[in-house]
């Protein structure tokens, strides 16, 4: 019994100073905690943020929107500065998850482009900040696919059987046999979702896989010729392949999406996440970031510091004519189930 | 001395019922309700339908067939280890359990290099003019994965029983005349049983459930019940047929457990699971 008393005194008295030290730490400088895309952002720029002001930043990673909001919506981690796409924050918006951001004090908002303001997911820009961009299109091998590729048709052509792949994401692939059949994006009636499924099962068979991380790396080793991928990913396989490669959105139009910079509902520092958000979209902070990553930035500041060559690559910055033609995903809410039954007959054939 | 075991034991009690009894209570009710609340069954009635049925159909014959090879090849070696020299014994265990100090996805990228199609055995074939073979991206491939990667679950068990077995048994069995295949057939496997069920259902439990194999090795062609869970869950929001699957998934692997182990001897000493 005595030895138990003690036990627990002792434990207390641990207890006790972790959380007198703690008290310290965080007195004395600011913390933020940021989520974001892996492999997202040129780590540099946070020590520098820190160094500037006089901040600790916590970084986290997630690989999927759909991660990142189950992690937030079972209460996760405190989190201050997310980064999710369009539809997913239209999500967030309605479910109440996000604040509105000061924009008096996001002075370097002048520098982002005006197209990319205002979009259907955050009408006003109440609560968003862009941060990178890009669309969805096909990577092909030049040495396989030698005739010019234009259309979605080519992923259904019997010639490429066994060397396309597909991304094994919902909304995505589904969304690529819908533009096939002329139809948009955000398809909302059954019809056009079991056009686009008999679309799937039929392609079905010419199909090498239905992945969604490794399509760099098989690219990369040339173990497919055909991919349905993300221009960003695209810029990336092509600087590190050097050449061979070629990136093309289609003529029936495609998926342009947007990672945008929020800020969550329970942030405990919501004046040091509207001072990141100034900061990340500075336009030498947004050079380092799209110069690093190599995704396509939002950014007219950083844009002009990028080099030509850059500027007018049509794959990372595709022409007004190409982007009129694209569609953003938006939120289907209740109908998301029917593209889940659709997907999972699709899959069970 | 009794009454400081008991206390002893309270937190492993706490323990459970924090971490086991309450999350799966909430996986039940969670089956049994609607998003927004009330009770109901439509969730396990939405399961009912021809193409869930086939996709559990799919898990429980794939599951299966890894089974029963992790079994054929899994026994044999655990006999090897088994009656080699203890000095040799402890080394070969070592050996197969080293590969599981490493992480398991890491060990299944592993396998994507060696069968992809400008993969090692690709490669190798190539080099003496062979035709190339498409080995990664189908069934094989995922049954492949489960029996690698599950294997050793099989194959320690089943070791452990036969190296605590008592000897002299087979050598009474051989002096009273059983030549070699009826002291196995009538001693060495009856004895065995207890390793071999547990073997079965740690091995089926696994396979049957997996999602992380049929995605990377079979390349997301067709989905197993394991990958639906996993899509209600993270991109469907539903939670509740998510939950109901899970359940349904269970049930499943309760009564295969119910029929391997009727076939156990209760009063037996054995490495059983129950």
């Amino acid at each position: 019994m005595k030895k138990s008393i003690r036990l627990s005194i002792g434990f207390l008295v641990v207890i006790t100073m972790l959380s007198v030290l703690a008290g310290c730490s965080s007195g004395k400088r600011e913390t933020l905690t940021v989520y974001n895309w892996a492999d997202y952002i040129d780590e540099s720029v946070l020590r520098q943020f820190e160094k500037e002001y006089g901040a600790r930043v916590i970084y986290e990673t997630f690989s999927t929107n759909e991660d990142m909001y189950v992690k937030l919506k079972s209460g996760g981690a405190g989190y201050d500065v997310v980064f999710p796409s369009d539809y997913m924050i239209e999500r967030m918006i309605k479910e109440d998850m996000l604040v509105k951001i000061d924009m008096d004090n996001i002075d370097n908002y002048k520098y982002i482009d005006d197209t990319f303001k205002n979009l259907s997911f955050d009408p006003h820009n109440e609560y968003s900040v862009p941060y990178l961009w890009g669309t969805l299109g096909i990577l092909y091998d030049e040495e396989v696919v030698t005739e010019p590729v234009d259309s979605w048709n080519i992923l259904w052509d019997e010639k490429y059987k066994g060397q396309i792949l597909m991304l094994d994401s919902q909304r995505d692939s589904i969304g690529v046999a819908l533009k096939k059949l002329g139809f948009g994006l955000n398809a909302e009636n059954v019809e056009q979702l079991e056009l686009a499924k008999q679309e799937l099962i039929k392609q079905k068979p010419l199909v090498m896989a239905y992945i969604v991380d490794e399509v760099k790396d098989m690219m990369i080793g040339r173990e497919a010729a055909l991919a349905v991928v993300w221009s960003g990913e695209a810029m990336e396989v092509m600087t590190e392949a050097g050449g061979g490669f070629k990136y093309v959105v289609p003529k029936e139009g495609s998926n342009i999406w947007f990672d945008n910079m929020v800020i969550c509902k329970n942030t405990k520092n919501k004046e040091l996440a509207e001072k990141f958000i100034n900061f990340m979209i500075r336009p030498e902070i947004a050079f380092k970031n799209t110069d690093y990553i190599e995704y396509s930035t939002p950014n007219t500041g950083a844009m002009e510091m990028l080099d030509e060559e850059l500027r007018n690559n049509e794959v990372a910055y595709p022409s007004e004519r190409i982007i009129e033609n694209c569609e953003i995903f938006l939120d289907p809410g209740d109908f998301l189930k029917e593209y889940d039954r659709v997907w999972t007959e699709f899959k069970a054939h | 001395m009794k009454s400081n075991q008991k206390i002893l034991a309270y937190p492993y009690v706490v323990w459970l019922v924090i971490f086991i009894v309450v999350p799966l209570i909430l996986v039940l009710y969670f089956s049994l309700s609607f998003r927004d609340g009330g009770l109901t069954l439509e969730n396990y009635r939405r399961f009912m339908t021809p193409i869930y049925g086939k996709v559990l159909y799919r898990s429980l014959k794939l599951a299966f067939i890894s089974t029963v090879f992790c079994l054929i090849l899994g026994y044999p070696m655990a006999m090897i280890i088994a009656r080699a020299d203890i000095s040799k014994r402890n080394l070969m265990v070592l050996l197969f359990v080293l590969p599981m100090w490493m992480n398991f996805l890491l060990r299944t990228y592993a396998w994507m290099t060696l069968l992809g199609k400008n993969g090692v055995i690709n490669n190798v074939l190539g080099y003496f003019n062979l035709p190339t073979l498409n080995l990664l991206y189908n069934n094989g491939a995922v049954i492949l994965g489960m029996i690698y990667n599950f294997i050793p679950f099989m194959v320690l068990p089943i070791y452990s029983v036969l190296a605590k077995m008592d000897k002299t048994l087979i050598e009474a069995a051989k002096d009273l005349g059983a030549n070699e295949i009826t002291v196995f057939r009538k001693v060495t496997f009856p004895l065995s049983l207890p390793g071999v069920i547990t073997g079965i259902t740690m091995v089926f439990m696994p396979a049957v459930s997996t999602f992380v194999i049929p995605k990377l090795l079979g390349g997301g062609q067709f989905m197993l019940i394991g990958n639906l869970v996993e899509q209600q869950f993270t991109y469907v929001y539903d939670w509740n047929f998510g939950s109901a699957i899970s359940i349904i998934m269970m049930i499943f692997i309760l009564i295969a457990m119910a029929i391997t182990t009727k076939y156990e001897d209760p009063a037996e000493e054995s490495g059983g699971l129950w």
